[in-house]
């Protein structure tokens, strides 16, 4: 009941934020949802199966230029295009899958074949001229529902906010499902799976393909949302370490991970970007970064969530025995908006 | 006219492919002792090269010489590296010992973004311009000097490892970490003196590759891509492997600039390893899996 409470609350204030803060604030918000979601993406492959891919920007990149391409030179309304654009991701995962799955590769070698897909589209991208090559590709703004355009940022905040809600059903229908049952048995021990009957190479594809569909229309919302693609903003590695950072600050593997790392991380990272960059230090926030992962990984390998997941449950669950933890789930309130 | 001109290709790339070789045993001996890959092995290389760079600029010193420097300077950051994070994290799952690895990689970039800013720089060195015939093909002499030293640096290590006790001590960390420590070798101690190694080698490649292409903070993830394929190619942790990988890819890379734009190098690269991962996984030479 308070669980229930809890998030229907969340729900509304979020729901009804937009015309309460400023213009601003409301972008900062769009980037969160938007990074929350690709990281819920990333963490159906990566923190379900345990498949680590750091080429992320491949599908982010396909779905965005997919949809950018088709919208310029047929017409074909983004809302039809990001699913395509989907389509070919799932294709191209599932090449990547095929390749690097059919030798059972674990671990490292899977990482690189991703980083190389991500590089791999990054550099043919720049050297298509239909594609922009190295000027990128600008979309003329000319709002309507059916161009994906709309004035202001407010429609863009329910878009973000509604394919964040998106995600979160779908990896917890997955996680409930013996799909997700299958997931999780291949990342704990994957030969032991198999002893059990997992198909792996089957469930390790399925993964890859879903994760690569919703990573690209993540990217068709960001084409629509930016109106300007360049292959280095949207392929490659510095997009695919976005990508994967939120999950891994707040909780790989877990279902509201990705979304609190994202409202911890993303505000940071946008005020660290736009404060350095004035400050002329470019390239700080990616020192941050960098110093993140080396330090999240060294003391927090759950992420933030293992730490508020307890007292938040106690709190929900209404068990009084543990009201010195309210303290910490305050803190956590915190980085909803109030 | 093309025969002549894949010639000169070839043997171009074969000589940047020395190079190539002494940046991938680096990466490959890293792994082979702790199963670790260094994702930050490219950005390493740059900071090689912009040591050897500043010593040139500010003091006069050729990268040949100045590539101690560089090397002992890597050696030193690779002693840290390992002794403050790789350390703790060898018993992680091997998704997660990358993640360290790429935040040093993002640090030591974007730090050299910060010092030294984002120009493209090529110094003038006393040897730039001179160029050898051999036949009539031309070749640029800081290739060959890059080639014949990175040879040596590689042949050195090689000794090392086989004849020394502490290149013995090496082997068998990488061979069996819980058989080295009971015989009594304080394989932690290995690891850090490893991953120096493996950092030093970088370093002198980088202070090599300086006369060679221009100098700017993004080369990096370029290189630890190139390093990766090589050593794939090879069969990760074989030493002999990342040799002989070194040379072919510096010379498919060359000969690919015939028919594809030199900023389309690496996919020659990427191809090679797709084909690899498809064909031979475990890479020329076997390796560990």
């Amino acid at each position: 009941m308070r669980r229930c409470l809890f998030f229907s609350a969340i729900f509304l204030i979020l729901l009804t934020l937009p015309f309460l803060v400023s213009h601003y604030v409301v972008g900062i918000f769009i980037l969160i949802f938007y990074y929350a979601y690709l990281g819920q993406c990333w963490n159906v492959l990566t923190g379900y199966t345990g498949y680590i891919s750091l080429g992320h920007g491949i599908f982010l990149g396909i779905g965005a230029y997919t949809t950018a391409y088709l919208f310029l030179s047929f017409g074909i309304t983004p809302w039809l295009g990001m699913l395509i654009g989907g389509l070919i991701a799932a294709a191209v995962g599932l090449f990547m899958g095929f390749l690097g799955f059919r030798f059972g590769l674990r671990g490292i070698y899977f990482v690189l074949l991703t980083i190389a897909f991500a590089e791999l589209g990054r550099i043919i991208t720049l050297h298509i001229k239909a594609l922009g090559s190295f000027t990128g590709l600008f979309i003329p703004f000319k709002p309507s529902f059916l161009n994906f355009q709309f004035r202001g940022n407010i429609p863009y905040y329910y878009i973000a906010f509604a394919l964040m809600i998106f995600s979160l059903a779908l990896v917890r229908i997955i996680e409930r499902s013996r799909l997700g049952r299958y997931f999780i048995a291949i990342r704990e021990d994957e030969d032991a799976a198999e002893a059990l009957g997992v198909h792996s190479f089957r469930y390790k594809m399925i993964s890859l393909a879903i994760s690569g569909f919703l990573t690209a229309l993540g990217g068709a919302f960001y084409t629509n949302y930016i109106y300007y693609i360049h292959p280095n903003t949207v392929f490659g590695i510095i997009p695919s370490i976005e990508i994967i950072l939120r999950p891994i600050v707040g909780g790989m593997g877990t279902l509201f991970g990705p979304v609190v790392g994202s409202f911890v991380l993303t505000p940071l990272a946008e005020f660290s970007r736009t404060y350095f960059a004035k400050g002329g230090y470019e390239g700080l926030h990616l020192i941050i970064y960098g110093f993140l992962m080396i330090l999240v990984v060294l003391f927090l390998p759950q992420g933030i969530i293992s730490y508020i997941e307890k007292p938040l449950k106690s709190l929900l669950n209404g068990d009084h025995r543990v009201r010195r933890s309210e303290a910490e789930d305050a803190s956590f309130g915190d980085k909803r908006p109030s | 006219m093309s025969l002549h001109l894949a010639i000169k290709f070839g043997i171009s790339g074969l000589l940047t492919g020395g190079v190539y070789s002494l940046i991938a045993i680096g990466l490959s001996l890293i792994f082979g002792v702790m199963g670790v890959i260094n994702f930050a092995h490219g950005q390493m290389m740059v900071w090689g090269m912009y040591i050897a760079y500043w010593l040139f600029v500010l003091l006069g010193i050729e990268p040949y010489f100045s590539l101690l420097v560089s090397a002992g300077a890597l050696f030193a950051m690779g002693f840290v590296v390992q002794k403050l994070v790789v350390n703790r994290i060898l018993d992680y799952p091997e998704a997660m010992q990358v993640l360290p690895l790429i935040g040093l990689g993002l640090i030591l970039e974007n730090s050299a973004l910060l010092f030294w800013g984002p120009d493209h720089r090529s110094p003038q060195m006393s040897l730039s311009l001179s160029t050898i015939w051999l036949g009539d093909v031309m070749l640029d002499v800081p290739r060959i000097i890059a080639f014949v030293i990175a040879l040596l640096i590689a042949f050195l290590l090689f000794l090392f490892l086989k004849k020394t006790d502490t290149g013995k001590a090496i082997r068998a960390a990488a061979d069996n970490r819980l058989g080295a420590r009971l015989v009594g070798i304080k394989v932690d101690h290995i690891n850090n003196i490893s991953f120096a190694i493996g950092a030093a080698s970088v370093g002198a490649a980088g202070a090599l590759m300086l006369p060679l292409i221009p100098l700017c903070p993004h080369l990096g993830h370029d290189f630890t891509l190139t390093a990766f394929v090589i050593v794939i190619l090879g069969g990760l942790g074989s030493i002999t492997g990342a040799m002989v990988g070194g040379l072919i890819l510096g010379v498919a890379e060359s000969l690919g600039t015939l028919f594809i734009p030199p900023s389309m190098k690496q996919v020659v690269s990427f191809t090679i390893m797709v084909v690899i991962m498809l064909l031979k996984p475990q890479g020329l030479f076997g390796g560990k899996r």
